[in-house]
């Protein structure tokens, strides 16, 4: 079992917690992700490591409620544990030797983000941070990004906070304005990804992706979290999830990610009509 | 005098028509009048060829014996001498190609149901005796076991019952490898699984879930800082293999260890389960294998109305077990033989509509011995499914041997070892089962885990001298 040591409210669909795991936060590193379990009929999910300390066997994730499991977590309390909490899985981040980075985030995809942008910022490279959110209510993790970033960018889609548009806009703006990047790193939902390597594809700047398939195992067993990348079949889990957006089919990716769909919607009402009884 | 009977005791079964609607057990095993009438079927050979047939030689004849007497507990611990997962062995070993093949009785007749008795004989104890594990005198030294499944159970229990202490790690979060991920609740149920992990324990193994070794901790990490003597690697073949055709990656297309992992680990064909799982019309597996009839049956559970086998050569070519074959066709599976895949057809919203195939007709034997199937001209045709799993095999997943500098494996992954002892290129570090061979039988990887149990404590042995 894995206590969680603290929990936090981002925003109100966004939750962080940290999670007593010594083994995953001994080897954990940016870019990788971690496989949960919250109870013992419970599904196994993907959730990126937010953050980690090495010394007091922490790992932090940021996950945001959209289904039954996230839904079930996110009912779990300081002091409470999960059942199983697996990693650190898949490749870390390649972040040595860069430069000069843009890093995209948006939405929850921040989570992702931060850890890499911090890294980034560690190793001593000119750190821009893009970060994209629907309205104001959703933003997290602004003031963690500011510090690690050395120009910062807040974009919201209604306008309500930072300037009103979307990630790429401030991409675009700042690709106009001449500015150099050797690498841009993009992690968001997956449409927005699609459209920050359709942009930098124009400018030709190499662009990473932080890919989030679907999972079951997250060792390589199954293939359920497949993908296509340069016209190749990888595995997210074991391959990635970081890869080349210029190479990813990122349209197949879109469809893959419906497959459960009508499932999940289901499986959300009935774990949201459990909790509404138990509050009775 | 020993029952003459040229047929062995039928093993009681659910009616197909029923159990191809649920997921429990389909064969219902002996009562104990039908395992007494079956062992006095033996004729208690000098030469004894049924336990030359057994990858680990049980003492067959002894142990059968004592069930013509009704005295099962003393067959069962004749057995353990042996085995350490009888309950699972008599259930899943292809037996008509190893004990029962070499049986006498075979020669005129059918041979001596050895792996029912054997299912009997492990139920019987599993049921009726409640006895406190044995305490062994520890030794003191430290062996790890990377992988739960049959060769890394059989390796724990071995070393164990010889005072190591033994832990094991497994990746999932649950231990029994294909046992509890890959073999149905139908063929093998989870309990009984559950109940030979718990015995293990009882003698003292430690099982530590979600250690993901190479990633969590790498084997030199192992050795080094966590003072193991010597390792096992028992992480068996889990990588699946795709056919690379057009629509491979549109929705409803599974790869076998997904779809078995779905239904058999996350329990997906409950309902209210949390993990979602495809019930898909019409079905089609790609395969001929074991694993192809466990995905097949499991599907058909699952709801599907047609649910085909699509296999490239032909019915006497079939590597799945004669009795999963029977069983799959009872329950009304469809075989479409000499068909191969060419292409995945999807809908508008990427979903799978149907598989495109092709005949074809069997060639000149190839390297493997059997004939080459070669593609006919003109004959493709196409099947309206909602769902294809690909059941082609599986080979050994990289991350051990990529992340363990000097570990020497084959071009296609499996690890090299010598035969005889189950050591790799490393020192203190032995490999056994489907990590070795590629994708084999459970009795195999058990046979495996015998041999390196051995070798590890004669290399411990040595060294303390």
């Amino acid at each position: 079992m894995y206590k969680i040591l603290k929990k936090k409210i981002l925003n109100p669909t966004v939750t962080l917690m940290e999670i007593d795991a010594p083994f995953v936060a001994k080897k954990a590193e940016p870019g990788q992700f971690i496989i949960l379990r919250v109870d013992k009929d419970g599904e196994r999910i993907p959730l990126t490591v937010a953050d980690f300390d090495r010394e007091k066997g922490i790992v932090t994730i940021i996950f945001q409620v959209v289904g039954a499991t996230t839904e079930k977590l996110n009912h779990l309390n300081e002091g409470d544990s999960i059942c199983d909490f697996v990693g650190p899985l898949g490749v870390p981040s390649h972040v040595e030797g860069l430069k000069k980075v843009a890093v995209v985030g948006g939405g929850v995809g921040c989570a992702i983000a931060y850890p890499i942008a911090k890294k980034l910022h560690q190793l001593g490279a000119n750190v821009h941070s893009i970060v994209g959110f629907r309205n104001k209510d959703l933003v997290i993790l602004e003031d963690e990004f500011k510090v690690a970033s050395d120009a910062f960018f807040m974009m919201t889609d209604d306008g309500s906070y930072g300037k009103k548009g979307l990630v790429t806009d401030a991409l675009r703006e700042l690709l106009e304005n001449g500015e150099q990047y050797d690498e841009v790193i993009a992690i968001g939902p997956l449409v927005m990804m699609k459209f920050v390597c359709k942009l930098t594809k124009e400018y030709n700047i190499k662009t990473i992706v932080s890919m989030n398939p679907i999972m079951i195992d997250g060792t390589g067993m199954c293939g359920c979290c497949r993908l296509t990348v340069g016209g190749k079949v990888k595995f997210a889990c074991v391959d990635g999830p970081d890869f080349d957006g210029h190479e990813v089919d990122f349209d197949e990716s879109i469809e893959r990610a419906k497959m459960y769909q009508p499932f999940e919607r289901k499986a959300h009402e009935e774990v949201c009509n459990l909790f509404k009884k138990e509050v009775h | 005098m020993p029952n003459m009977s040229l047929k062995r005791n039928e093993m009681p079964t659910q009616p197909a028509c029923e159990r191809n609607k649920n997921f429990k057990e389909v064969a219902l095993g002996y009562s104990a009048e039908q395992a007494i009438d079956e062992a006095q079927r033996c004729l208690h050979c000098k030469h004894k060829p049924c336990v030359s047939g057994c990858p680990v030689n049980i003492h067959i004849p002894d142990f059968i014996a004592k069930v013509a007497e009704g005295k099962f507990e003393e067959a069962y611990q004749i057995i353990t001498e042996s085995s350490s997962l009888p309950a699972v062995c008599g259930r899943v070993c292809p037996q008509e190609t190893q004990c029962e093949q070499k049986c006498v009785r075979g020669l005129r007749g059918e041979s001596v149901a050895i792996g029912r008795l054997e299912r009997f004989v492990a139920d019987y104890h599993n049921e009726n005796i409640k006895t406190a594990a044995k305490a062994v005198q520890k030794n003191g030294h430290k062996v790890a076991i990377i992988g739960s499944g049959p060769s890394g159970l059989t390796c724990a229990g071995d070393l164990a019952k010889k005072g190591y202490d033994v832990t094991i790690f497994e990746a999932l979060h649950l231990a029994g490898g294909v046992l509890v991920y890959g073999i149905p609740e139908f063929r093998l149920p989870k309990s009984i699984v559950q109940k030979e992990i718990d015995t293990l324990k009882e003698i003292g193994v430690k099982v530590e879930t979600n250690m993901v070794i190479g990633k969590v901790i790498s084997i030199d990490e192992l050795l080094d800082e966590y003072h193991f003597e010597a390792i096992f690697i028992g992480s068996g073949a889990g990588l699946p293999r795709f056919m690379n055709i057009p629509g491979e990656n549109l929705n409803g297309v599974y790869s076998a260890n997904e779809f078995l992992t779905r239904v058999n680990l996350m329990k997906a064909y409950k309902d209210h389960n949390d993990t979602p799982i495809q019930h898909a019309k019409k079905v089609a597996v790609v395969g001929g294998g074991n694993v192809a009839m466990d995905a097949a049956r499991s599907a058909k559970r699952l709801g599907a109305e047609e649910v085909y086998i699509i296999y490239r050569r032909s019915e006497a070519e079939l590597p799945a077990r004669h009795e999963e074959v029977e069983h799959a066709k009872e329950e009304g599976i469809i075989f479409k033989f000499l068909t191969n895949p060419i292409e995945i057809l999807g809908d508008e919203h990427k979903f799978v509509r149907g598989i495109k195939c092709v005949e074809m007709e069997l060639g000149e034997p190839d390297e493997s011995g059997r004939r080459r199937p070669i593609e006919k001209k003109d004959s493709q045709f196409t099947i309206d499914v909602d769902s294809v799993i690909m059941a082609i095999g599986t080979s050994p997943n990289p991350l051990i041997k990529s992340t363990t500098k000097g570990l020497e494996t084959q071009r296609w992954g499996g690890i090299i070892i010598d035969e005889a002892t189950g050591a790799t290129s490393r020192e203190g570090v032995y490999a056994g089962g489907d990590a070795v061979t590629g994708a084999a039988t459970v009795i195999l990887a058990m046979g495996a885990g015998k041999t390196a149990a051995k070798a590890i404590d004669e290399y411990i042995q040595s060294k303390k001298k």
